[in-house]
């Protein structure tokens, strides 16, 4: 607690605020990941903590980072970038799984059995 | 105001290591295989903005590095795995 440096008193608020927002939407988006009910609702909910969570939390990091050094640092740029292009191919990439997934099971389930209920999408 | 600063780290490390403990809950019981990658993936990104907030506390860079290292390793791990999950293998 005792060991954050001494930086000064705005600059330090809106790396609190920023820090508070960012680790707040991740958390969100994590509880939204564990409430959610079919798989295609709960992939929208961890891209809350993927694009503004990593975005608020790494504006606190250059802010911070800055004020220390007395300098623009803004490596964390990097971290954003990254993760705003990756997320979406990753997304798609799954969705497309899961959906190539659904309709392999839907039709060994109607070629074994004709007329059975459909399978719960769960 | 530094007291501010210092609180709020400890309220996002605590609430990041919550929302790591839901995404490990998704990869344990995730009904099926692609909700357990989305947990991965989920845990991989908590786990990245953790080492941000360590940075801050520790005032040390290093830790900027790592987290760029887990966001790589995430991304290459999340598409192997969905990849294996649309065609079986990884490398065709």
């Amino acid at each position: 607690m005792s060991n954050v440096a001494e930086i000064s008193a705005l600059s330090g608020f809106f790396t609190a605020a920023f820090l508070l927002l960012g680790s707040a939407l991740a958390l969100i988006g994590s509880l939204g990941l564990l409430r959610l009910r079919s798989f295609y609702e709960r992939v929208h909910a961890p891209t809350l903590g993927t694009t503004l969570g990593v975005g608020c939390i790494a504006m606190s990091s250059i802010i911070y980072f800055s004020t220390l050094s007395g300098q623009f640092v803004f490596h964390e740029v990097l971290i954003v970038l990254f993760v705003t292009v990756t997320t979406p191919i990753t997304l798609m990439v799954l969705v497309r799984a899961a959906l190539f997934r659904d309709q392999t099971e839907r039709q060994d389930a109607s070629s074994t059995s004709i007329g059975s209920s459909p399978r719960p999408r769960e | 105001m530094n007291a501010l600063l210092a609180y709020s780290l400890t309220f996002a490390q605590i609430s990041l290591g919550i929302a790591m403990i839901c995404a490990a809950y998704r990869i344990l019981r995730g009904p099926r295989a692609q909700d357990r990658v989305l947990g991965l993936d989920t845990l991989y990104v908590n786990v990245m903005l953790m080492l941000l907030v360590f940075g801050i506390k520790s005032g040390s860079t290093l830790y900027f590095e790592m987290g760029l290292v887990v966001a790589l390793l995430g991304f290459v791990g999340t598409v192997a795995l969905a990849k294996f999950l649309l065609r079986g293998e990884v490398i065709e």
